[in-house]
């Protein structure tokens, strides 16, 4: 399903009981999300936040229809909750939780795939459609509507560039963080062709960052497929190569992925890319009123 | 968490995977009491790190007493960055012909990946892609035999050893699925005589699985600041410029790093203190910081799970308690912005709210300081 949220998108909570899952419930529910319902085994019957709890996915989605499902589980039971959620018809789940064991994280999007769901994550802080719905744990003041789309591998770095925005007055549309792990279930791509078809979305930012190869494919994907305007910014210029910078995804294995290449590629395909954050805010500036008259 | 190659042919042991004979040596009697047993010996200098026989750590002999006055000579040696601690004594073996086996995991499909060639022995980088058999996994599906007997006829491997081949790479696939593997390398797989022997072993675990890995044995290969850090739930790396830095999420900090080069300066670490970080993970961040002894500290937080309030007091605890006698440069925006500025205050530091204007900051006071000493 598409990234592009609704007000009226019906989210569950797995792990709605826990210290995280009904701290952000609270913060998803002052958004704007439609939260429909809980998921906590053995917490069936109790409420959060006013929210119904059940004690199985399957109960949330028959009971309360459920469609969208974001997990607030540790590690070690990411893979058994994802399978249960996909294994009952949830179209989109969010992954957050961080340091999932790659094996388990293969084997669900493996299954998702089989069965149609778009997967989140894992490592991520999810995802917005501004003024409307987020999911996740991004903080709520900085999402407020706009004609941006945004999407990230990486969390703090995203508020700190939907913030700049917002606070040069330029708010967002969607807002999709892909997440930090070496393996995720979106790519660049399979964004981007969701906010090209989104009417709200006039221009796209991709924050991206050095290892990998995600951003040159985009790139290729963009000069063929992507009549809006695209505005990048890269992390990890001055990083040495071969030091794993905190995402597993940051790592520059034996010359590609190189900060160089990438913004070769990038500009190759009409894209601006910007090396330091502050730099974001005017260069979209400038592409939204030359291109969009905004 | 990388193993070393003798802890990685145990492994091999454990699945059935030939290896040739030999032993781990940790002293120099210990490779002239294995040397006497086996004759022909290659001695293996046991790093985290290919291209050993070039940088003199791989040695042959048959005379025990030399053995000793190797093992001797190797062990405590710097080999490539690394310091020998063992060594592995192993048979000769009669090479025939050279092999590559691999199985990886292929990040843009999403899958284990099976890497075979027949120009094996070399690293496998400078192999022309061509000669190379690639083989994507289903990980719904698994290896099924006949995916094995393909590569096998892709390799055109001599009929006699088809056999064992196939029989091999199962077990390497059992072994990469159950250890929570990230790469299971044999370069070179070697064929002597009739027999397909793995004559190296590179074995790379998944760190995030370790809590179920809980048999294999542990390997170190982080600095002790790294390692401290990660045992308090942060992620570090040591650098060589002489800011140092600590910021919350693992983008924000390669971001702070990326503006400190742009103005000029470079950072003594990355620190993340996580997206989510408290009081407590905060003021031992900092501690670890200053443990690095900078000209200037840069602290970059954008809270938002975080709480600036949580940040503020950790700083202003570690001011009170230490003399941090560099300048500290704060940025601090987000989740109670207001109370952390006046937590601040009170120790007297005027927080920034743009991250470029605290990086140009810190870059400016480390030169002063760097000038005044």
């Amino acid at each position: 399903m598409s990234i592009v949220l609704t007000e009226s998108t019906k989210v569950i909570v797995q792990g709605i009981t826990g210290k995280q899952g009904s701290f952000h419930t609270e913060q998803m529910l002052q958004y704007g999300t439609r939260i429909v319902a809980g998921v906590s085994p053995g917490h069936g019957g109790e409420t959060i936040s006013e929210v119904p709890v059940c004690n199985t996915v399957k109960e949330a989605v028959e009971g309360f229809g459920g469609e969208v499902s974001v997990l607030f589980v540790p590690a070690p039971f990411v893979k058994d909750a994802a399978i249960e959620a996909i294994h009952n018809g949830i179209k989109l789940l969010v992954l957050l939780t961080e340091h999932v064991p790659i094996k388990d994280t293969i084997a669900l999007i493996a299954y998702a795939k089989q069965k149609g769901t778009t997967i989140v994550g894992p490592n991520t802080f999810g995802l917005a459609t501004s003024g409307l719905s987020k999911i996740g744990i991004a903080p709520n003041r900085y999402f407020v509507p706009g004609p941006v789309g945004v999407i990230s591998r990486s969390g703090t770095l995203s508020y700190e560039i939907v913030g700049a925005l917002a606070a040069e007055g330029i708010g967002t549309s969607s807002v999709v963080g892909l997440g930090g792990d070496r393996i995720v279930g979106l790519d660049f791509i399979d964004v981007i062709k969701d906010l090209e078809q989104d009417p709200s979305t006039k221009l796209i930012v991709m924050i991206g960052e050095i290892g990998g190869s995600a951003e040159e494919k985009a790139a290729t994907y963009i000069k063929q497929h992507v009549k809006k305007p695209v505005v990048a910014y890269l992390a990890g210029k001055s990083a040495p190569p071969g030091k794993t910078m905190g995402h597993a995804g940051a790592i520059v294995e034996r010359g590609k992925g190189t900060f160089e290449g990438k913004v070769k590629a990038l500009e190759q395909a009409g894209v601006s890319v910007a090396t330091v954050t502050f730099e974001v805010p005017s260069i979209v500036a400038l592409r939204l009123q030359n291109e969009t008259g905004m | 968490m990388k193993l070393h190659e003798y802890m990685g042919k145990d492994l091999f042991q454990r699945y059935g995977i030939p290896i040739p004979k030999g032993q781990v040596a940790f002293t120099p009697e210990q490779a002239a009491e294995t040397t006497a047993r086996l004759g022909d010996v290659v001695i293996k200098s046991q790093i985290l790190s290919g291209k050993r026989g070039k940088a003199g750590g791989i040695r042959f002999t048959k005379d025990p007493v030399e053995a000793a006055r190797i093992t001797d000579e190797l062990i405590g040696s710097d080999l490539r960055g690394f310091i020998v601690q063992a060594v592995l004594v192993e048979e000769k073996l009669a090479i025939e012909k050279e092999y590559y086996l691999a199985v990886t995991i292929d990040r843009e499909n999403r899958c284990p990946v099976i890497l075979a060639s027949a120009s094996g022995g070399m690293d496998i980088e400078e192999v022309d892609p061509s000669l190379i058999v690639t083989y994507l996994v289903d990980p719904t599906i698994g290896l099924m035999p006949f995916m094995v007997r393909e590569i096998s006829e892709a390799l055109a491997l001599p009929s006699e050893l088809q056999k064992q081949f196939q029989d091999l790479l199962q077990k390497l696939f059992a072994l990469f699925s159950e250890l929570d593997a990230e790469l299971v390398e044999i370069n070179p797989l070697v064929q002597s005589g009739a027999e397909l022997i793995a004559a190296d072993a590179k074995i790379t675990i998944d760190e995030d699985a370790l809590y179920r890995q809980k048999d294999l044995p542990s390997v170190e290969e982080r600095s002790a600041a790294e390692a401290s850090a990660k045992d308090l739930g942060l992620a570090f790396v040591d650098l060589e410029g002489d800011i140092g830095v600590m910021a919350n999420g693992a983008g924000i900090t390669m971001a702070t790093l990326d503006l400190i080069d742009y103005y000029g300066g470079a950072a003594a670490n990355f620190l993340d203190a996580g997206g989510g970080a408290g009081e407590e993970a905060t003021t031992k961040a900092l501690e670890l910081v200053l443990e690095r002894k900078p000209n200037a500290i840069l602290i970059n937080i954008f809270g938002g799970i975080t709480r600036c309030d949580d940040v503020a007091r950790a700083i202003a605890s570690v001011k009170r308690k230490k003399s941090i006698e560099v300048p500290l440069v704060v940025r601090l925006v987000g989740t109670n912005q207001e109370e952390g500025w006046d937590i601040l205050s009170e120790v007297g530091i005027q927080p920034f709210s743009a991250m470029h204007e605290a990086a140009k900051s810190a870059v400016e006071l480390a030169a002063r300081e760097r000038g005044s000493v």
